[in-house]
């Protein structure tokens, strides 16, 4: 027994496109996020000399430092990617759908 | 104290996270000794606790509905809530403990800095939207959401309660021993102030106290951190490069403290605790609860891309912190017991960047860093509680006992009553629990919101083929083995019952329950013939459109 409210959007097409590009971000993006994550970690454990090359010669910092770094830069530049998209234009077609369902 | 830390390493950063608490979890605090009065600390702290009874006073003026006390009426903006999740995350524990990592063992303390981090992110892309499009007050608003309201809300809030109090006695500890050691105040003392302080916040001021109280406590500490950031800088003219190479000069480990270290070793343990952390913090109720203090799913996510840049921001500086500190505490004679330089650290291994504060701005600098660090642990406290009040009163109360037929004012009245009995026995178990190594709980409390809620969690959002019956399953699987792994780890059954080994080598359940939870769970579902199964599966689809789209949840906000 469904609510024909939700049947009605189930039924427009722009539900599906919805769903499927916004879902297909965050996957994308969540995968991007993992990856580099657990390689970087996987290096830590398996090969744990790549990180502790210096940045310069006789220098102290290590290329770690800035991987490391770009990790947590990187991983927060690409919540603001998601929030860009789906608070743009999937918010749009987001808000078509729930004009297009309540009117 | 190098070879001290590396052997209270998983203690420590199960600390981390968790707070100040962990402090005594790593064994570290212990017993702390009582400091002398601290004046400058005190009267800062007065005045936080002034502007906050302030705010709590107005916040009661517009506290009215069950929603304005649960969520704040859902009219907190992105931006505010953001501000609120960081204050939440950024523990006195990610203060103290990820800088006395960093001190202690290097890049290593940098990697799990890293970890901590990397769960926001996956929160936003994979939750954020729909726990704001289908919860209402509380996480097993969701859960519930197409399964047996009094099983399924049952098992949730009881989940919730189990979290909130174990984090609440390692919070309450946490404060005791902390307070003791930078205020000079008693144990009992410091642990009935916060108490006190905790249900006011809550009965009078709800939600809306409850948030400011997090807004403020972020950009307190948020503020210290930067100047203190920018004073051990410029200590090194403004050079990581020169403050690294005076770090390594500093450090008994030498140039190795720049490199990953045999802290992670053990690829099993990280991943384990890494598993543990970022989906225990994804199913923590006080944290979950901020998503449901907003709007919309827009403002969701706003504050999510808010919070994390905050939060990296903030571990990146406390980083630096511990470096800093590595040179100008470790080598500086007056924060060492019997000024025994490379000997142990005055007040304890959590307290490196304590001294730091005190090395670069003096006592007043330092007076205002306990007290933002007091400050922080009012502000958690006060989440739990919240979370635990909600469980109780809109869960079990409103939902389960009285199916629903309650006044709104009459599961008002018993939320308050629920936050001042949850406030009384977080004093009177804080006070039992003073000399008791707490290390046990943190793991608990995350094993069981990584192994219990959050498989129930993720897939009553994500997978159609979820029934009540595979959810009650899963959920009791991930508790039991979570609850057994602990105990038969080193922090309960060496440490607490004295056995010579542990059975479970790992201190982090997560890898070994979580997986458990996740396979109990779909398997019973996937046999459940029922026909309640099938109807909760039918269901799913009007949930997916509610929580892709929030029809139907408008109405959720209250407005």
């Amino acid at each position: 027994m469904s609510d024909p409210i939700y049947e009605q959007v189930r039924g427009n097409p722009k539900f599906a496109q919805l769903v499927k590009r916004r879902g297909r971000l965050a996957l994308l993006l969540s995968a991007i996020v993992l990856v580099s994550y657990y390689a970087f970690m996987m290096v830590v454990a398996f090969a744990p000399q790549v990180l502790a090359v210096p940045l310069s010669e006789g220098g102290s910092l290590t290329i770690g430092a800035p991987i490391g770094a770009a990790i947590i830069i990187i991983s927060w530049l690409l919540t603001g990617v998601y929030s860009h998209f789906a608070n743009g234009p999937f918010e749009q077609l987001n808000n078509d759908i729930v004009r297009e369902t309540l009117k | 104290m190098i070879r001290h830390h590396a052997k209270i390493v998983l203690p420590a950063l199960a600390v981390v996270l968790v707070a100040v608490p962990a402090l005594a979890a790593g064994g570290d605090l212990g017993v702390v000794e009582k400091q002398p009065i601290n004046l400058s600390a005190i009267a800062m702290f007065l005045a936080f606790v002034l502007l906050t009874l302030g705010i709590t006073y107005w916040a009661a003026t517009r506290t009215r509905s069950a929603s304005d006390f649960y969520t704040a009426g859902g009219g907190i903006t992105g931006f505010q809530n953001g501000l609120a999740i960081a204050g939440d995350y950024m523990s006195a524990a990610t203060l103290l403990g990820l800088s006395s990592l960093v001190f202690a063992k290097g890049f290593d303390g940098f990697i799990y800095t890293i970890s901590f981090f990397v769960g926001w992110p996956i929160i936003l892309f994979l939750m954020a939207e729909r726990l704001r499009n289908l919860g209402r007050f509380t996480f097993a608003d969701i859960a519930s959401y197409r399964l047996d309201q009094s099983k399924i809300r049952t098992f949730a809030a009881l989940g919730s309660l189990a979290v909130v109090c174990f984090y609440l006695i390692v919070q309450m500890v946490g404060a005791g021993q902390l307070i003791k050691l930078l205020f000079g105040l008693d144990y009992a003392v410091a642990v009935i102030l916060v108490g006190v302080l905790m249900v006011v916040y809550v009965t009078f001021g709800g939600m809306i106290a409850t948030t400011w109280v997090q807004i403020i406590k972020a950009c307190l500490m948020l503020g210290g951190g930067a100047v203190l950031t920018l004073l051990a800088l410029s200590h090194f003219g403004f050079s990581l490069e020169a403050m690294a190479t005076s770090a390594v000069a500093s450090h008994k480990e030498g140039i190795a403290i720049m490199g990953p270290g045999s802290m992670l070793a053990d690829p099993v343990s990280a991943v384990s605790m890494s598993l543990g952390l970022v989906f225990g913090t994804a199913a923590l109720p006080h944290i979950m609860m901020r998503f449901f203090t907003v709007p919309n799913a827009r403002e969701a996510r706003k504050s999510v891309f808010v919070a994390s840049g905050i939060i990296g921001f903030f571990f990146l500086l406390v980083c630096i912190l511990g470096m800093a500190a590595i040179t100008i505490v470790g080598t500086d004679p007056q924060f060492f017991e019997g000024g025994k330089v490379g000997g142990k650290l005055l007040g304890g291994g959590n307290m490196p960047i304590m001294h730091l504060s005190k090395a670069l701005g003096g006592d007043l600098f330092l007076g205002f860093l306990s007290a933002v660090a007091f400050a922080t642990i009012l502000a958690v406290v006060s989440g739990l509680a919240l979370a635990g009040a909600s469980a109780i009163s809109h869960d079990i109360y409103a939902r389960v006992i009285k199916k629903g037929q309650c006044s709104e004012k009459e599961e008002l009245r018993v939320s308050k009553l629920a936050s001042l009995v949850l406030g009384a026995l977080g004093v009177v178990l804080g006070i039992m629990f003073e000399k008791q190594n707490v290390a046990f709980l943190v793991g608990l409390t995350f094993g069981i919101a990584a192994s219990a809620n959050f498989p129930i969690l993720i897939l009553s959002m994500y997978w159609k083929g979820l029934t009540t019956r595979g959810a009650l399953w899963g959920g009791l699987a991930g508790l039991i083995s979570a609850v057994t792994m602990v105990i038969l780890s080193k922090a309960v059954w060496v440490v607490v019952l004295e056995n010579p080994a542990p059975i479970f080598p790992y201190e982090h359940p997560a890898l070994f329950s979580m997986t458990l939870a996740f396979l109990v769970t779909i398997t019973v579902s996937k046999l459940d013939k029922s026909a309640r199964a099938s109807a909760e599966i039918a269901a799913f689809d009007d949930q997916y459109v509610r929580s892709q789209t929030g029809i139907g949840a408008a109405a959720a906000s209250g407005h």
